[in-house]
């Protein structure tokens, strides 16, 4: 009986979004202005919540709170000019403000919104003009968002507005009109790869997982976002929630899997949040737990959070972390899918991976698979930091080179000095020199100069940076961050530390560097998973394309020798 | 019928049972692939990463002791690059190790001194990263060395998986993790049962017995003392290895021979204990049997790790245990009353070694009141084989010239049942000879006498056997990870008022039993096989060398030994008396796990 009403209720909850899905998506609200307030971690560390408090006090003091809306988003990108606060009024063009203060927020309101909506300018006052940024300057207008489409234009904490922008229609075909098998080919043919930073082709890991048996099979999602300098995932959380949960409903439907979980670094306090929110609605709205909008597919999520051992990213050592047990990987296979949670079958995806599902489902493989390059498709999101213009998160079509993310996304290098390289990949990844910077940006093309595409972290370095430290600070949280299981990597990572901390302080010896290179090699052979597999990749990159950054901080270096310090070409 | 697998391992064609690993797969072909952390006793733990190998068409190298074989697989597991990798990576463990081999317990039957020097490892450009840790010596059964630990994992996962302890943990991460007890206390706080299989398992001396040698050459020293020794069953066909001779030989009239030259005063033997403790053991059981006197099933407790255990872990089977002490501890009391008695010696003036292959009987001397039942600590100091091989070399003793002599009197004489105390099984098997014969008043047929469904290594043995129209279950296990469901399904019967599963279980902490406990010899020879370290062969065939003497003994149960009627008639009464109760018999407590 009680299954009759869940049922029930279900269906209803199904009949709601075959309603919304009748007029077009997008904003119902019927205000006539629009504020969106970016409120994430980035924005809100610049205080960005008390620019949303201020619009929200000044609109209640000029009565307009029945015709503008103020809505609290996720991340607009541009994050180095934040608090960013982007005003749409009808009939107006968009305007984005940067560094946003309480103040401004006010002036906002009383200089421009209310003038406009009571019809006594039709123009932005040109005081507030130094407070925007140019939509259509390339960061806005060369990117192109799929994983970031909601962000910065719905509230992360409702369902409704994510259901008011084509929420869960996807869900919904996929459940009503799709065998978990077309499913798994659809995700298969829009050539879709882990966006954790393998690229590993997400639908075959859904076949595996999909065809395997067992009492019980578990979706589990990877947020243990841990690189350095990274967001990508703490962005998607914190700013479309639900787009996780919708691609995890449909990758748990996919798989016949029982029930998901997602690990989240505790670090992350307000994607947790909002994560747990959104859970909660969507359970109330009958997408979550049993008979899903009146199916006979019963799902549910569990979140469990990382205490903050960058390890813990790895999948087998995630795994036994949510077990409870000491973060360490365990040799594979068997993988995950075959035996993974509790020995069950388990298919482990990133954040961002989830984020697109929604998305093909929504668009079709087909259409999906046009974006990006042949062997990489979609999209792709960075976390675009160091000695550039444009810092944030962007998200561009896969196949952009290098150049035209740092150039024109990015607008340049911040200041007077030269780029000189870029780095992708975080800890596991390589520097890529100026000189290659036409390299368009995929999976195979950035393994192919000694870096990994990784979860999308991307630093730019000017004249100014030491490679050798830069390598050194990589290695550094590597060695600090290895779990002590495998000796390669638990050893040879402190034994190429110390060589390059005495290289770095003008005491290395040629030597070193032969040792570097032998251990390097040895790690990357002989580690047991991918952290130390990798971990040598910042020294060896920046040795292959900079080596005489290494070779100059080596005094006893001949000047005639076979090594390409300064010493030598002089000598030359 | 079982899939195979057909593949190429260096050039041969090879087909082996789907699953097998690269490692023991190329181990059919004689290739043999080197690894420090791999043990045949527990899972690949892939820890060490020297037994890296090349599948053609891979750009990675793959662990061969966690890769399993498959179809079509064309293994390379040797060249210069593979070669060049395993150097680095054994450099790098070297340059996080110790520079101590010269006084290392270990040294000469270290698996990493054995790979350094298989490898031909001299210079290195690697600084040493050491930085000494704290020994754990609280026991003062084990001593743990962490700065000497290699983090195979195999302690971890044997005190954890084959143990059921949960002691061992690593702790920290990166350089500084360390093997410790969980939580970083001391072991002795810990749920520690100094079983000693940490050490058995360990390749290197990170983990090793607490050494007693010293105070052992003191006792005999002192000139005052009169210094008894007793060895256990299992020692006499282990310490061979430590001479050279074949795995599983017995040695015990060399070994009297060895103990008298070193000086000890006079030489036992604990197989007299065994029998005893068949005596008082079997009359329990008798006892509880048919007169109902306690409940069943009754647990053997011979055994002083499994003895901690269930006080730590199932202290509700209390009423279950016999109360029977350990035969050398029966040895000891015995030593300093009885024989005392007769001799004329003032027992003060007694000291009595135990020569062990275990190193919680190290602990058990000690655990409580009634291990000084004759007004004294009834055994003073235990050795373990390894600690006893040890003193035989240092006093230059050649063993192999030794001529076998007998033990001497009163405490010396055993029969074949005494003997199989040392393996899985023979506890039971000895008591049930002489329970039969107790209920009976018949001897057990001879053809009967070995009761082949409880021999061998499965982890938990049960058969039945009828005595004067009634069914004796019995139950035998080892390797106290496979203690629980025993004790489970006894504890289920219990609460549902049904009646006992078993009427007697016999467990051995260790696996294999005393055969191969935490004390017996690590030897690197030709003769023990790769991989390193204890293994199922190793423990059958030393059992063997148990099971030999029993099956050639005059004497096959322990109520025909002739010494033991003669105590009963001289000194203890019968077997429950209440002298044997004062002298033989102990009783147990519930203690907690961890200690605050």
């Amino acid at each position: 009986m009680a299954n009759e009403k869940l049922i029930q209720k279900g269906l209803e909850a199904k009949a709601r979004l075959e309603e919304r899905a009748k007029s077009g998506f997008g904003d119902t609200s019927g205000a006539r202005a629009k504020v969106y307030g970016c409120n994430s971690t980035s924005c809100r560390s610049a205080g960005g919540e008390s620019v949303i408090d201020s619009f929200n006090q000044a609109v209640d003091a000029n009565e307009l709170s029945d015709q503008v809306r103020i809505v609290p988003t996720g991340c607009m990108g541009l994050c180095a000019k934040g608090p960013l606060v982007k005003v749409v009024i009808d009939g107006m063009e968009d305007q984005m403000f940067k560094e946003v203060e309480p103040m401004v927020a006010r002036l906002i309101v009383a200089e421009y919104i209310t003038p406009v909506l009571e019809g006594k300018i039709s123009e932005l006052p040109e005081f507030l003009k130094q407070y925007t940024l140019d939509l259509n300057s390339p960061f806005f207008a060369s990117q192109q968002k799929i994983v970031l489409q909601n962000l910065g234009h719905i509230n992360p904490e409702s369902i409704d507005d994510y259901v008011d922008f084509g929420g869960y229609q996807a869900l919904k075909k996929c459940l009503f009109e799709m065998s978990p098998q077309d499913v798994v080919n659809e995700i298969k043919e829009s050539g879709l790869r882990g966006r954790g930073g393998g690229g590993f082709p997400t639908g075959l890991k859904w076949q595996f997982s999909h065809d395997a048996e067992g009492d019980e099979k578990f979706v589990i999602c990877n947020g243990d976002e841990g690189d350095p300098g990274a967001y990508m995932d703490s962005g998607v959380l914190e700013g479309d929630p639900h787009a996780v949960i919708e691609g995890m409903l449909i990758a748990g439907y996919a798989q016949r899997a029982t029930s998901g979980w997602l690990y989240i670094r505790a670090e992350y306090p307000l994607a947790i949040k909002r994560i747990e929110n959104a859970i909660r609605q969507a359970r109330k709205n009958r997408l979550l737990g049993d008979n899903i909008l009146g199916s006979d597919f019963s799902f549910d999520l569990e979140v469990r959070l990382g205490a903050g051992a960058f390890v813990c990213g790895e999948e087998t050592a995630l795994i036994a972390s949510i077990e409870g047990k000491r973060g360490t990987p365990r040799p594979r296979p068997p993988y995950p899918t075959e035996s993974g949670l509790w020995k069950q079958p388990s298919s482990i995806n990133n954040v961002e991976t989830f984020a697109n599902i929604a998305k093909i489902i929504n668009m079709g493989a087909k259409e999906y698979s046009k974006i990006g390059t042949d062997k990489s498709k979609g999209t792709k999101v960075f976390a675009l930091t160091g000695r550039v213009r444009n810092g944030g998160l962007v998200e561009v079509p896969m196949g952009m080179t290098l150049d035209e993310i740092v150039n024109q996304v990015g607008g340049g290098v911040d200041g007077d000095a030269e780029l000189k390289a870029v780095q992708t990949g975080g800890p596991s990844g390589g520097v890529i020199p100026k000189h290659l910077l036409d390299l368009p940006v995929c999976y195979d093309e950035l393994k192919a100069v000694g870096s990994i595409m990784g979860s999308g972290g991307m630093i730019v370095m000017d004249e100014d940076d030491s490679l050798v430290d830069i390598a050194k600070f990589y290695l550094g949280f590597t060695v600090e961050e290895s779990c002590g299981k495998c000796a390669p990597c638990r050893i040879g990572g402190q034994q190429m530390l110390d060589k390059l901390t005495k290289i770095a302080a003008g005491d290395g010896k040629k030597q070193d560097v032969t040792d570097i290179k032998r251990i390097a090699h040895a790690m990357q052979k002989a580690s047991l998973c991918g952290l130390g597999q990798t971990a040598p990749n910042p020294v060896l990159s920046t040795l292959k394309f900079f080596e005489s950054e290494y070779t100059d901080k080596i005094k006893e270096c001949c000047g005639g020798c076979a090594c390409s310090c300064n010493k030598n070409e002089a000598a030359k | 019928m079982t899939e195979m697998v057909k593949a190429i391992i260096d050039g041969v064609e090879i087909e082996v049972e789907k699953g097998t690993t690269i490692l023991d797969a190329a181990r059919k072909v004689n290739i043999d692939i080197p690894t420090l952390c791999k043990h045949p006793d527990v899972e690949a733990s892939a820890a060490c990463g020297i037994c890296v190998v090349k599948i053609e068409g891979r750009p990675n190298m793959v662990r061969s002791c966690c890769t399993p074989l498959d179809n079509g697989m064309n293994v390379i597991t040797k060249d210069p690059e593979i070669i060049g990798v395993r150097r680095t990576v054994i450099e790098l463990i070297l340059s996080n190790h110790p520079n101590e081999c010269l006084t290392c317990m270990r040294s000469g039957h270290c698996e990493l001194q054995d790979l350094a020097s298989e490898f031909g490892m001299r210079e290195t450009n690697l600084p040493s990263l050491v930085k000494k840790k704290e020994k754990d010596e609280s026991t003062k059964a084990i001593v743990l060395d962490p700065s000497k630990c290699v983090h195979c994992g195999r302690c971890v996962e044997v005190c954890q998986n084959q143990q059921n302890v949960h002691a061992l943990s690593f702790l920290g991460r990166g350089l500084p993790t360390q093997i410790a007890a969980a939580g970083g206390i001391d072991l002795a706080d810990s749920p520690c049962i100094k079983c000693g299989q940490c050490s058995a398992h360990c390749p290197t001396g990170a983990i090793t017995e607490y050494d007693e040698t010293q105070k052992v050459w003191d006792m005999i020293m002192e000139n005052e003392d009169h210094v008894v020794v007793q060895i256990a069953p299992a020692v006499r066909v282990a310490i061979g290895e430590e001479f050279g001779y074949p795995i599983g030989t017995n040695l015990t009239g060399k070994l009297y021979s060895a103990l008298r030259m070193m000086g000890f005063d006079k030489v036992f033997d604990t197989n007299f204990g065994a029998d005893l403790t068949i005596m008082e053991e079997g009359s329990e059981f008798v006892q509880r049997f048919t007169k109902g006197t306690a409940p069943l099933p009754l647990v053997t407790s011979c055994c002083p790790a499994w003895v901690d255990l269930m006080e730590k872990y199932h202290p509700d089977m209390i009423e279950n245990f016999s109360t029977c002490k350990s035969p050398h501890e029966m040895v000891g009391a015995l030593t300093k009353t009885y024989y005392a008695e007769k001799m004329g010696i003032d027992p003060a003036k007694i000291k009595v070694v135990s020569i062990m292959p275990c190193t919680a009987k190290k602990y058990e001397i000690s655990r409580d009141d009634s291990m000084s039942s004759s007004g004294f600590q009834d055994v003073d100091v235990v050795l373990t084989t390894r600690e006893l091989a040890r003193m035989i070399k240092q006093a230059g003793i050649k063993f192999r010239d030794l001529e076998e002599v007998e033990a001497d009197n009163p405490l010396g004489e055993y029969t074949g049942a005494g003997t199989i105390f040392g393996y899985t099984g023979g506890v039971m098997t000895a008591a049930l000879r002489s329970a039969y014969a107790l209920i009976t008043n018949e001897e057990l047929p001879d053809d009967v006498i070995d009761f082949k469904p409880i021999a061998g290594l499965e982890g938990v043995k049960e058969a039945e056997v009828e005595i004067q129209g009634k069914t004796v279950k019995i139950a035998v296990a080892h390797g106290t990870g496979n203690v629980e469901k025993v004790m489970e399904k006894v504890r289920s019967a219990r609460e549902n008022g049904e009646e006992p599963p078993y009427h007697f279980i016999e467990v051995m902490a260790c696996r294999g039993g005393c055969v191969a406990g935490g004390g017996q010899p690590r030897v690197i020879s030709s003769d023990v096989p790769r991989p390193r370290g204890i293994n199922d062969e190793i423990r059958m065939r030393r059992a063997k060398g148990l099971m030999g003497e029993d099956k050639d003994a005059k004497l096959r149960r322990s109520h025909q030994n002739p010494s033991i009627s003669k105590l009963y008639d001289d000194y203890l009464d019968a077997p429950l008396s209440k002298k044997s109760h004062e002298l033989l018999h102990t009783h147990y407590v519930a203690r907690s796990t961890y200690k605050r």
